[in-house]
């Protein structure tokens, strides 16, 4: 007896450090970006993001931007060297505050991060308090500025631009007189989702169903049967693209007809594959440009050397990215070296990215409020321009 | 509110009972072992899993990538049926031998089978997230979804009917299975009294690996049906559902065939219905509130009966 129970123990002890250790988050402490032996101290610049988990596309792009920027800086004779220490939170508020202490620890220079706004909530107080210079080329909601921070910036508008520009698009582009706006509740695609209802109220434009999804969940179909009798005209919905995906699906079978708009979180192939067929028509918006097929020529090459490198078309945030490390690195080839340093020196900068023109106003936030279109059209991602001259198909 | 539920009634009832049904076949495995073992098989949800992941395996190997019809559909379906069970029946073994079988002969308590149990869970879940990413993954559609007929606001697909009629089906066959044949007898017995039945000539060691495998074969059909009817897996898929079927099972009478079944009929409605008036944000909180209330009043749950007086 007494022995059973003391294998029992020896069994549960191991169970437990099995779930500890799988309960843990993932942390890749893996570094790369660029050759060359270090000459005089290497500094290095943290992205952090997804880079597993439902969502990881996103932060990946960015990663990959920061990667081809970090390797084309490296290769430059008499640089400083910069090494890149990835921290992956999978999107999680709640690891993303485990990864930034991480890079504190691991006393990184600057962060091109975090990729969601729900981590930048929990994350950036961290950076702030341990004077980390952090500029998000993706957490788009708006009250990230509203904090007082002074190392926090972010290289695209937020969703006070997104939100109501999607919704000013709706009403006139797309002439739609009603409209289902539907959430997944987090701090992204609930902040959007609120700014695209208040203004559609503004133009006049009928919001006949609201809803909050749980994105896990396999099953939409309360959403689908409040959706169906409203006969929408459009379905506007906030939230990231593996739940929206299995929305426009189940919505599409379920009968609902009117166009599907959403955001940059759904801004990926990955909507394409999880929607099938019913992603097509599909209208998404981003503050962030699209870097393939410009008639730019830093932004052909930006896009040349991405393809290359990645084998892979440059997606969504990869410019964003690329330009938010590129900041960082102007800083650092200025002779700056401590985060304080390299902070006045990004928060003053005027620069010309491959995305947009960057330079920020006093709060972080980026000056300036262009909005694109894209449309998906036969299975496959069509830029359409800002939404001044975009004009969708359907 | 209730404009809201009245409008959407029927569409939340067919709805309800689709979601349902899967509920149900996955709630059946663990109201079965629990039935026997007393042990709740925590890892039952990878189980599931694993068969999703066979369906989709199965359709990529005929090359299936438009959807089916006729003779054709009918094929699809049975192969992906057949590989899913057979996957799921496998894993469900292979579990029962290695987690749970060394800790029965040992006499170790049942926490410990517990803790094996969520163990055997996370490595699973982990292996598979290794092994096909932590993506989504898509089934090509193999089935047109076309629309029979509507009652009112409700849709009658033909998915929704497939789900269905497949999960009554095989509470029936297996309520049938448990109630005349002879290892089914031996279930019953052991669920009842393991000491008396090994001295009334049951082999229990057989009985345990059929309770098993009979609970993965019907979460391996319910992971085809959710590849149909959804069309997406992933390395966590099981987990959510787990939970919903285990809360099914108990809804309907923990150990009880017939109220695995109810259970998850029942609660897959109630999420709709709950949707439908409050709010989609509030389907868990409704059908939770709902499990709680009703085992405050009848705490052996709708059907109440337990495995070993299942009567023919």
């Amino acid at each position: 007896m007494r022995r059973a129970y003391s294998r029992g123990l020896v069994a549960a002890a191991a169970a437990s450090a099995l779930l500890l250790s799988a309960c843990g988050g993932n942390d890749n402490g893996g570094s790369s970006g660029g050759g060359g032996s270090s000459g005089g101290g290497t500094l290095s610049i943290g992205f952090m993001g997804a880079q597993t988990g439902p969502n990881a596309q996103l932060g990946i792009n960015i990663s990959n931007g920061v990667e081809l920027a970090l390797e084309q800086h490296n290769a430059k004779s008499g640089v400083k060297q910069v090494k890149l220490i990835k921290y992956d939170t999978q999107g999680d508020p709640t690891q993303a505050t485990n990864q930034a202490k991480k890079a504190v620890t691991d006393k990184v220079v600057a962060i091109v991060g975090p990729a969601f706004s729900g981590e930048s909530k929990t994350a950036d107080p961290i950076f702030e308090e341990a004077g980390i210079p952090n500029v998000s080329p993706s957490a788009t909601n708006a009250l990230l500025a509203k904090n007082g921070w002074k190392f926090w910036h972010r290289v695209l508008a937020n969703d006070d631009v997104q939100g109501p520009g999607a919704a000013d698009f709706l009403a006139k582009t797309v002439g739609a007189k009603t409209v289902a706006v539907i959430d997944d509740q987090s701090d992204y695609g609930k902040g959007l989702a609120d700014a695209v209802r208040k203004q559609l109220a503004t133009d006049g434009v009928k919001v006949a169903v609201n809803d909050s999804i749980n994105p896990d969940a396999s099953s939409f179909a309360p959403t689908v049967n409040k959706v169906k009798p409203a006969n929408v005209d459009a379905v506007y919905f906030g939230g990231y693209y593996s739940a929206a995906g299995k929305l426009v699906k189940q919505l599409r079978d379920g009968g609902v007809q009117g166009t599907f708009m959403s955001g940059d979180g759904t801004l990926d192939a990955q909507f394409i594959t999880g929607g099938g067929a019913a992603a097509n028509g599909a209208l998404l918006t981003c503050t962030c440009s699209s870097a393939v097929g410009s008639s730019d020529p830093a932004v052909q090459k930006f896009a040349s050397d991405y393809k290359a490198k990645f084998n892979v078309d440059p997606a969504t945030y990869s410019a964003e990215g690329f330009d938010a490390a590129n900041i960082f690195l102007q800083a650092i080839d200025a002779g700056k070296t401590s985060p304080s340093d390299i902070n006045d020196f990004v928060s003053k900068i005027d620069y010309k990215g491959v995305s947009k023109q960057i330079k920020f106003d006093s709060n972080g936030e980026l000056a300036g409020n262009l909005l694109f279109v894209t449309e998906v059209k036969n299975g496959k991602l069509a830029f359409l321009g800002d939404t001044s001259q975009a004009k969708p198909s359907a | 509110m209730w404009n809201d539920f009245t409008q959407q009634f029927w569409s939340s009832t067919i709805d309800g009972l689709t979601n349902g049904a899967i509920y149900g076949l996955v709630a059946m495995g663990y109201t079965l072992v629990y039935g026997v073992l007393r042990l709740i098989n925590f890892a039952h949800s990878e189980v599931f899993m694993i068969g999703t992941f066979a369906a989709l395996g199965a359709v990529t190997l005929v090359g299936v990538d438009s959807p089916q019809s006729g003779l054709a559909l009918v094929g699809v379906l049975l192969l992906m049926a057949l590989i899913a069970m057979a996957a799921s029946g496998g894993v469900a073994v292979a579990l029962e031998r290695v987690a749970y079988r060394p800790l029965r002969k040992r006499g170790a308590s049942r926490l410990a089978a517990l803790i094996s149990a969520i163990g055997a869970s996370f490595f699973m879940q982990e292996v598979f997230a290794i092994w096909k990413g932590r993506d989504q993954v898509t089934f090509p559609r193999v089935m047109n979804k076309d629309v029979w007929f509507n009652i009112g606001s409700g849709q009658v697909r033909n998915d929704k009917v497939l789900v269905i009629v497949a999960a009554v089906v095989m509470m029936l066959l297996l309520d049938r299975f448990v109630n005349t044949t002879r290892l089914g007898r031996g279930i019953r017995a052991t669920a009842q009294d393991p000491d008396t039945a090994v001295l009334m000539g049951v082999n229990i060691d057989r009985v345990v690996m059929t309770t098993f495998l009979i609970g993965g074969i019907l979460a391996g059909l319910a992971a085809a049906l959710y590849g149909v009817f959804f069309e997406i897996t992933q390395y966590n898929v099981g987990f959510l559902l787990g939970i919903k079927a285990f809360t099914a099972a108990v809804l309907g009478g923990i150990g009880n065939i017939r109220g695995a079944l109810i259970g998850g009929l029942v609660l897959g409605l109630i999420e709709n219905y709950g949707a439908s008036i409050f709010g989609t944000q509030w389907l868990d909180v409704v059908a939770f509130s709902v499990l709680v209330l009703v085992l405050m009043f009848r705490p052996t749950g709708i059907l109440g009966e337990n495995l070993q007086r299942a009567r023919v």
